[in-house]
């Protein structure tokens, strides 16, 4: 079976000043609303609160999280703690400005936990709280660093490989194409106030490395076909290039949003935020490798001669006539 | 069949077998259960496991089986199996308010691997908090222990300070009440200005204060400035944050979670600890030693007189042995728990008893050898200082009260003068000795904490996950099986095959290592299962198209393979670059999810290229082909 015509010859470059606008557009759209509207962060970075209730009589978890959404208390997660009488609620209070203190360091608890306490009792009468307590950050402001410093890590890390293993204008076209793929994946995070947690930024990083990825087998080919092209028109190589990777990079694009379509459907919320990512990731890396990485790699001048496989440079050989 | 060696189908067959030998633990699910140990010396024999199950069967909650174990760390308990963990918490509430104090119930799970399987080391991977539940603690550091502790430390160092400069004084001692530092009381106001420069010099986080005069008394006032107040705390969580860790993994738990939580709470999390009996033992009892001076122990009638009384010397304290004999000891400590470099147990040479060598650092060590060179042949006693929580239940509400023991652990006379390395023998037995060394080495507090929150993780939230996470595994590889078989034919095909034993490798080389299994290291499996059919895309395009510019089918599987080679190997060192920037991120969730991405791209290579390529050969191998199936 055959999706795609093995002899398709799409001009891919000819709309590249088209395809590259686009995403510069995009890029600077995603910039935009990183700045303004930021990452719905998750409770991972910003902490939250966790308030234990025991109940008199035992209750299902499934009560709780219905008198919670009744109450106006979204996005709890409720866990029942050893037993069946005690659950334990966590959540993040939300733009609500009359829960912080002056100081504006820490909720108030008391009336957050009033407001739960008022919430679960409207259904059972026998709700107490047992306990609350401010969840200060895992990881908060070190984790945001960790996170970039492994997100600039895999990018010069890939970059210096690429050099070595193809060639500097390779490099160059690659990282900025993953910066491209990071910027544009947050910036529809952000634009769908996705909640940003931690297997968020796992997802994240994995997207680099699915992208690039995709991008290397384009390389492979456009190496390959500049060193066996005896008459090798950069524009002409990078398409055909482009053109004969196309079905490879899109079946193995259907094939990993398969597996993560399968991940978002069974398995859970608690991985829900991962493949979404993933999937707008995979997009994102997909299209760039076909519409953005070869047209950058052709303004860097990329030529035959920086591509042929290094030959033993002898001086006295290349002195003679 | 000449592109493809021989030892190459050995390799692939031996790795194969190894790899489903291995896999196969984590298919025999540990049951859950519930486990019943005493709390002190109450029997665990067979009239105990007979109550537990006519218990359950008043209750009429069904068990799988009970039986009495023997573990050497633990001791004897009955761990009982259920089917499910509906069962196992009803069980354990059922039995809580039965057996009372004297016995611990517990959550555990019990193992059903079987014995041959185990004997050659196959094991299930550990699994996360989020899969199987497990013990959480909050901790709160006591702030007011913080400031004890200086303010008796600048007291010390005061005294001492002013004996240096050859100042006189009356007296230095702590304020009476807590925070409003150290008043110490001068001759005249000469000395007091000598006093107050010479300690605004030495000490510059005091703030230093002229009192009211009384008469010929001329008062000082030493007081801890607030920031460094806050400082100290700060920096007697990070302490403890680190002092935890230790202690934690000399518990042996996987991937533990310790961090803090708020302004003074730590949290510590232990995945698959079902038993908070023992953690807390290492944990929440946060002991510490104290060096004093002793000042009589049982034989002496001063110390009987105090005990029968309660009329105890001012700059004494009472404390009783672990007989519970009486002892007086000094109120001011020699050397204390912070000041620890090292403990180890072993046997003392002489008597061959049992003991905690003890190495201090330089300034406990000089305290010592200042102590030591004036009271040879006099006695010293070792304080065991554990902190506990009490929890009891008035009105309906919990109240907890901290509590704090004093055992004297050991009083011996000091046999020579010593400073950093010293022993402390007399302990009751080697058991006790190797505790004591293990909780001493995990670092001693710098402040103490009490429990204030603690919890276990029911094991249904995590079974819950757990099914969740094998539905999306299975049905993730079986779409991307379907999908690749219908486009790719009997290559395809080839590929199925290789990539489920992607995931039994996978499965296995993470049991192996024992890599703890959570919910993103199961989004790790299933992307590493969408990612790795990307080489066989590669192979079976490379093939396709060798077959379109013409060549035989037998040597456009050989080219196929060769050029697809170099593509596959770039493609996979960037990812593996970026996994492994994923794995050297601290943080559980991420560091969970990028080693299951790193091990899987290292399996994807053989199984995607190497495993494809025999079954490829051994298919086309020594026939006449005119077409191939892909």
């Amino acid at each position: 079976m055959e999706i795609f015509n093995h002899n398709s010859n799409i001009h891919f470059l000819r709309i590249r000043k088209f395809t590259v606008g686009i995403a510069v557009l995009l890029m600077l759209v995603s910039i935009g609303l990183l700045a303004t509207r930021s990452l719905n962060y998750g409770l991972d970075f910003t902490g939250g609160v966790s308030i234990d209730v025991t109940y008199d009589q035992p209750i299902m978890v499934e009560d709780v999280r219905a008198a919670l959404d009744k109450g106006g208390i979204d996005n709890a997660i409720v866990q029942s703690v050893g037993g069946t009488r005690q659950v334990s609620i966590r959540f993040q209070p939300k733009d609500d400005k009359h829960y912080t203190l002056q100081e504006g360091k820490s909720p108030n608890l008391d009336l957050i936990a009033g407001d739960v306490s008022k919430a679960l009792q409207a259904s059972r009468q026998d709700a107490k709280i047992a306990g609350r307590n401010y969840v200060g950050p895992q990881v908060g402001e070190q984790l945001r660093s960790d996170g970039v410093t492994a997100a600039i890590f895999v990018i010069i890390g890939i970059g210096i490989y690429l050099w070595i293993r193809f060639e500097r204008r390779f490099a160059i076209a690659a990282l900025a194409t993953e910066v491209h793929d990071v910027l544009v994946t947050l910036g529809v995070i952000s634009l769908v106030q996705r909640e940003f947690d931690l297997t968020v930024l796992a997802s994240v990083l994995a997207v680099i490395g699915y992208s690039i990825n995709d991008k290397v087998v384009v390389f492979d080919r456009i190496r390959e076909l500049f060193r066996s092209s005896r008459k090798a028109d950069p524009e002409e190589v990078l398409n055909r290039s482009i053109n004969s990777t196309l079905s490879r990079t899109i079946i193995t694009s259907l094939f990993t949003s398969i597996a993560m379509a399968a991940l978002y459907l069974f398995g859970g919320p608690t991985v829900h935020g991962f493949a979404v990512t993933m999937l707008i990731g995979i997009l994102v890396g997909t299209l760039s490798s076909i519409f953005v990485a070869s047209p950058i790699l052709l303004w860097l001048g990329v030529s035959k001669k920086d591509l042929m496989p290094v030959t033993r440079e002898n001086p006295e050989l290349a002195r003679r006539p | 069949m000449s592109d493809f060696p021989r030892w190459r189908y050995y390799l692939v067959a031996i790795v194969l077998v190894i790899g489903t030998l291995y896999a196969l633990p984590n298919l025999y699910l540990a049951k859950p259960a519930v486990q019943v140990s005493a709390s002190h010396t109450a029997p665990v024999d067979q009239a105990l496991q007979q109550k537990i199950a006519s218990a359950l069967q008043a209750a009429k909650i069904p068990y799988q089986e009970e039986s009495i174990k023997h573990d050497k760390s633990r001791g004897d308990y009955v761990l009982v199996g259920f089917t499910n963990g509906d069962q196992q918490k009803s069980a354990a509430d059922t039995l809580r308010p039965l057996l009372g104090d004297d016995y611990t119930v517990a959550y555990n799970l019990q193992s059903t691997v079987p014995t041959w399987l185990s004997a050659i080391g196959g094991r299930s991977m550990p699994l996360g908090l989020d899969l199987q539940g497990g013990v959480r603690f909050l901790m709160a550091v006591d702030q007011n222990d913080v400031i004890d502790k200086q303010e008796t430390r600048y007291t010390q160092d005061i005294a001492a300070l002013l004996k240096d400069k050859k100042i006189s004084f009356v007296s230095v001692a702590r304020n009476a009440t807590r925070g409003q530092g150290v008043i110490i009381v001068l001759n005249s106001a000469a000395d007091r200005s000598a006093a107050s420069d010479a300690i605004a010099t030495e000490y510059t986080d005091l703030n230093v204060t002229d009192g009211t005069n009384t008469g010929d008394r001329y008062i000082l006032n030493a007081v801890i400035k607030p920031n460094k107040l806050q400082d100290l705390a700060i920096a007697a969580i990070s302490q403890n944050l680190a002092t935890l860790s230790n202690r934690i993994n000399a518990l042996g738990v996987s991937e533990p979670v310790i961090q803090r939580q708020g302004e003074d709470h730590i949290t510590v999390e232990l995945a698959g600890v079902q038993d908070p009996a023992e953690a807390k033992k290492v944990i929440g009892a946060t002991a510490t030693l104290e060096y004093v001076a002793g000042l009589g122990d049982g034989r002496d009638p001063a110390v009987q007189e105090a005990a029968k009384t309660g009329n105890i010397p001012p700059d004494a304290h009472l404390y009783y042995g672990t007989r519970g004999e009486p002892y007086l000891v000094s109120k001011t400590p020699i050397a204390t728990g912070d000041e620890l470099v090292d403990a180890a147990s072993g046997n003392d040479q002489q008597t061959g008893s049992p003991m905690v060598s003890v190495t201090l650092n330089s300034s406990g060590a000089a305290k010592m050898l200042d102590f030591t060179r004036d009271n040879v042949g006099k006695p010293m006693a070792v304080v065991y200082i554990e902190r506990t929580t009490d929890t009891k239940m008035v009105n309906g509400q919990e109240v907890r009260t901290p509590k704090t023991t004093y055992t004297v652990i050991n009083y011996a006379t000091i046999q020579g003068v010593f400073s950093n390395k010293f022993q402390t023998t007399g302990l009751e037995s080697s058991k006790s000795a190797s505790e004591l060394a293990l909780m001493l080495k995990g670092g001693s507090l710098a402040a103490s904490m009490d429990i204030v929150s603690e919890g276990v993780i029911g094991p249904s939230l995590g079974q819950d996950n757990i099914d969740k996470g094998l539905k999306a595994v299975l049905l993730g590889l079986g779409l991307v099986l379907v999908a690749a078989a219908i486009y790719y034919k009997l290559f395809g095909l080839v590929a199925d095959v290789a990539l489920f034993f992607n995931l039994v490798i996978l499965v296995a080389v993470m049991s192996m290592i024992g890599v703890t299994l959570t919910m993103p290291g199961i989004a790790g499996i299933v992307l590493t299962l969408g990612m790795a059919i990307d080489a066989n895309v590669l192979i079976c395009e490379r093939v396709r198209e060798e077959l379109r510019n013409g060549s035989t089918p037998l040597a456009s599987i050989r080219a196929g393979y060769e050029k697809a080679w170099a593509t596959i190997l770039d493609a996979n060192v960037t990812h593996l670059i970026a996994a492994l920037a994923l794995t050297t991120m601290g943080s559980g969730p991420i560091k969970g999810f990028g080693v299951t991405l790193l091990i899987g791209i290292l399996t994807s290579m053989f199984t995607s290229v190497t495993v494809t390529h025999a079954i490829t050969a051994l298919i086309h191998g020594g026939r006449k082909l005119k077409t191939l199936s892909v």
